[in-house]
This record gives C-alpha cells, structure tokens and sequence, in this order.
C-alpha cells in the first residue's frame, strides 16, 4: 500500500526535527541481522535484515566462456527479482526497471571496487573462466532493499566456495564443494544509500519514509573514504552543496556500516 | 593544470568540438542533434499527448517517459537491437535528468515521448543524449525552468578531465580511469550523477566544478542552437 499523503506529511515533519516513527536519528540504520550460508545448494549464500526489510543473496559459481573484451577475466553478473511474495508492489514478469537497476547499482559497487579479482578466475585465456553470479532476492521489502543487497552480496562472496570442477571434461561438478574461496581483495565496497527528504538527509528509511524521499544517492566506497560507484535516483535536482552534505553523510555511514559487519566478514 | 597530455591533444578541461541542431526530425513536435566530436545522439519529442494504457494516466501531473536506445552499428563490435539493462537504466536517468526543468504538472493524464537514438558512439553518449532531450524539449515548446547540460568528467590517473571520449574511458595507467557522467542546471543544480571508478570525496567535488564550466560552454552552444532555429533566414 502506498503511503497516504497524511502520514508523508507527517514524516517529512519529524525528519524536520530530527526524529523519526521509529525514534532513530536521521542517521542511524535499524537493526542489522545476518545469517551466513543459509543455502546449502549454492556456492556461497548470505541473509540481511535490516529491520523488516529481509533479503537473500545467492552465489553460484560455473565455468564459461570469458567476453571477448576480457579474455583473461573471469565474467560478474548480478540479477535481482524482486519477488511479489515480498511486497504488494512487486508483481511476477520480466524484471522492470527497479529490478534492473538495484542488480546494475550492487554490480557496479563490486565490479569498480575490484573486490572479485577477477583475473585470477580465469581458466584458460580466451576459452574457459569462471563465472561468479550473484542473485539477489528479497524476501520482505521495508525499505532500503539497496543497502541490505549490498551488504548481502559481500558476505555471499566472502562464504563462497569452489565447486569441484573437472579438469578432463571441463565441467563443474555440482554438489561437491572443494575448500577454496573466491580471490577477493580488501578493498570491501560498501553500498550505501542516502536520501533526502524535503531538507533531510537520511539513511536506511523503511518503505514508508522511502515514498516521501525526494531523490537518494547509492554510492559504493571503502570505509577509508576511496569512492568507486555512485548513482543519483529520482527525479529532484541536487545543489553542488546538498552534494557534498551527501558524500560526508555517506562516508560516516559506511563506517558505521562496516563495524556492524566486520565480524561477519572472515 | 600541468602539462598533462590527452590522448588528442586536448586540454583537462577543454570539450571536444560540439555540434548542436534543432529540428533533425521534422516528424516530431521537437528534436536535436547534439554530439561531441564523434559520439552524436539525435532526439525526438512527441507530445503532449493522452496517456495510454489509461491505467498508466497520472491525475496529477504528466508523464515524462525517454527511451535512449544505440544503433546496432553505432560501435566497432554490433550490438543487439533492442533494449538491454544498460539502455533500460539510461533511458531512466534520462528522464530523473529531465524531469526537474520541466514544468510537467501543466499535463496531467498525459504524456511526452522523448526518443534518444545515439548514431554514432565515442563514450560519453548519455550526456550527448541528455543534450539533444533537452534541446528537442524546448523545440517541442514544453514549458521548462530552464535547459540542462551534460558532459562526463573523466579522471584518468589523477588529473580531471571533462568529455571523455573512447580511448581515455579505456585509460589503464596509474589509478586507471573513473567515469562521471554529470548533468546540471545553468544555476549549478544537479539533476543527475553517476560514477564508476576509483576517487577521493574531495576529488568528486573537484569534478563536479569541472563539470559546472564545462556545463556552461555546452550550455552556450545548446542556446545558439535553440535561437538559430527560430531566426526565419537561417532555416
């Protein structure tokens, strides 16, 4: 159900004066649980909640062939549905616009970080390389599904392990799990979005702040400040100062962010 | 700015020669070309016209809806006609770009098409497609606040440089390239970013102020246009 005009008034009120429904302050996230491989199917799995907002990241891993433009890299891919079991705005069909999006904005995150070194993923130069995908799927949408996919992504790559892979056939061996993890490097991204609503700006909303949001920035950055993806979403222009206002709001949050997760990361 | 050199020559901050056309498509109620040395977009407007479906008709404002798409030869290897998740995001950036500087609640229940065909592709084709919309925008005679320009900032290594063309997008050396495609207001308000890459928060802001001069220049180019095709002996 979209959020009544009354209740957005009332929102965009309390973020005025700094409180929130839920009696956060403008930048604190809610309660981030995480639950490590909750598959016992796929290569490396992760479940985030944040708040009510529940989602679960998947990791297979297969071997193909690598894109003619990287012969010696192994391929990302990053997909979301955003399943109608979720939400009552999510309806079943191909992926629409947000689906694409939130798989587009968690790949860019990942893939600018260099987090996956995907060179050392690669087989057989030009032939054979490993394919990492990363499937994303919500399971309850309270909000903030971006952030929650993001941290889930990192934490399914970190538990990941190789399937046994047969060297004389050239195929996977499915089901049988060898010990050796994904190469990833220690420039964590973390995927952060800020909103701003009327002259607030905040982190992680639940789905009813989300709707009286005016325009949010993902940006994908390390907690020492480096920055490698960021999307401005909505349509609501930004001055060069809310800009900034944004980026220092973000680093703070993902340093908070990565505190909370730092244990769930070995 | 030291003596950094650009694969073509080109200064940090200076643009490739830009070329900007309105009326391309005398079909549409508004279109442009706009294009920076070889990457050229052309842009088509139709409407305002009635929203169908009718279940998509807003009551309470218009519906600003682009579609950017590449032509299948518009790069070296062929690209698949058709959208793609790449086209879908962009064609949704457009409209998030757009929609700010128009005054769209003057619609309600309609609709306006912007169509957005890049011809030829040299990187930055968002912000040449951003460009033509706009322009084909107040071709149309759409009510709008004001223009916008476009132009990607690039960081090859450590030096800024605005409209990044091809060979510098694939920049390898030292800290590699960073991408960011910006759009703004003549007044200096962003109605769109993006960024791929490697960068420091205060370099981001570096590159935003670059994009704002650089704003400026395509902005004076995209008025030309705009007062050339309303001057009767220049048709």
């Amino acid at each position: 159900m979209e959020t009544s005009k009354l209740t957005g008034k009332r929102i965009k009120e309390y973020l005025f004066q700094g409180k929130r429904f839920d009696g956060r302050n403008l930048e604190e996230f809610r309660k981030i649980t995480i639950e490590k491989n909750v598959s016992k199917k796929a290569e490396g799995s992760a479940r985030v909640k944040i708040g009510n907002t529940d989602v679960i990241v998947g990791v297979k891993l297969d071997v193909s062939e690598p894109y003619p433009d990287s012969p010696n890299k192994g391929n990302l891919m990053v997909t979301t549905e955003l399943l109608p079991l979720s939400s009552d705005r999510f309806e079943s069909g191909p992926p629409r616009f947000p689906a694409i999006e939130l798989g587009r904005l968690i790949d860019r995150g990942i893939r600018e970080s260099k987090f996956i070194e995907l060179e050392k993923l690669c087989i057989k130069e030009g032939e054979k390389v490993w394919s990492v995908f990363i499937d994303i799927y919500p399971l309850n949408n309270d909000g903030n599904l971006i952030d929650a996919a993001g941290i889930g992504a990192i934490i399914a790559l970190k538990t990941a392990r190789f399937p046994k892979y047969d060297e004389e056939t050239g195929r996977v061996v499915y089901g049988e799990f060898t010990d050796k993890k994904i190469p990833l490097s220690k420039d964590i991204p973390l995927i952060i979005t800020t909103h701003k609503a009327g002259e607030s700006i905040i982190v992680d909303p639940t789905l009813e702040e989300e709707d009286v949001t005016d325009v949010r920035v993902t940006i994908g950055g390390s907690v020492n400040g480096l920055i490698f993806s960021l999307q401005k979403g909505n349509s609501k222009e930004l001055t060069i100062e809310e800009m900034s206002k944004i980026l220092d709001f973000s680093e703070k949050a993902r340093k908070k962010v990565f505190s909370e997760i730092e244990r769930y990361l070995n | 700015m030291t003596a950094f050199k650009r694969l073509d020559g080109r200064k940090p901050e200076e643009t490739r020669k830009m070329e900007a056309k309105v009326g391309v498509v005398p079909n549409a109620d508004g279109s442009a070309m706009f294009s920076f040395g070889d990457t050229i977009a052309i842009a088509a407007v139709y409407g305002p016209k009635k929203m169908h479906p009718q279940h998509q008709q807003d009551p309470e404002k218009g519906t600003l809806r682009c579609n950017y798409s590449m032509l299948s030869f518009s790069v070296s290897e062929r690209i698949r006609p058709g959208p793609s998740r790449r086209s879908t995001e962009i064609s949704k950036i457009t409209e998030w770009a757009l929609e700010p500087i128009l005054m769209i609640k003057k619609y309600p229940n309609m609709v306006i098409d912007v169509h957005i065909n890049i011809l030829q592709a040299d990187a930055s084709t968002r912000c040449a497609g951003i460009n033509a919309a706009a322009l084909a925008l107040a071709h149309a005679g759409i009510p709008m606040k004001s223009l916008v320009s476009s132009v990607s900032i690039g960081k090859l290594d450590k030096q800024l440089v605005a409209d990044v063309n091809k060979d510098e997008e694939d920049w390898e050396e030292g800290e590699g390239a960073t991408d960011i495609p910006i759009t703004l207001t003549p007044r200096g308000e962003i109605t769109h970013i993006q960024l791929d890459g490697k960068i420091t928060s205060q370099e981001l802001k570096e590159a935003i102020e670059l994009a704002r001069k650089a704003g400026k220049e395509i902005y004076e180019v995209q008025k030309k246009a705009l007062k050339e095709s309303s001057n009767p002996e220049k048709k």
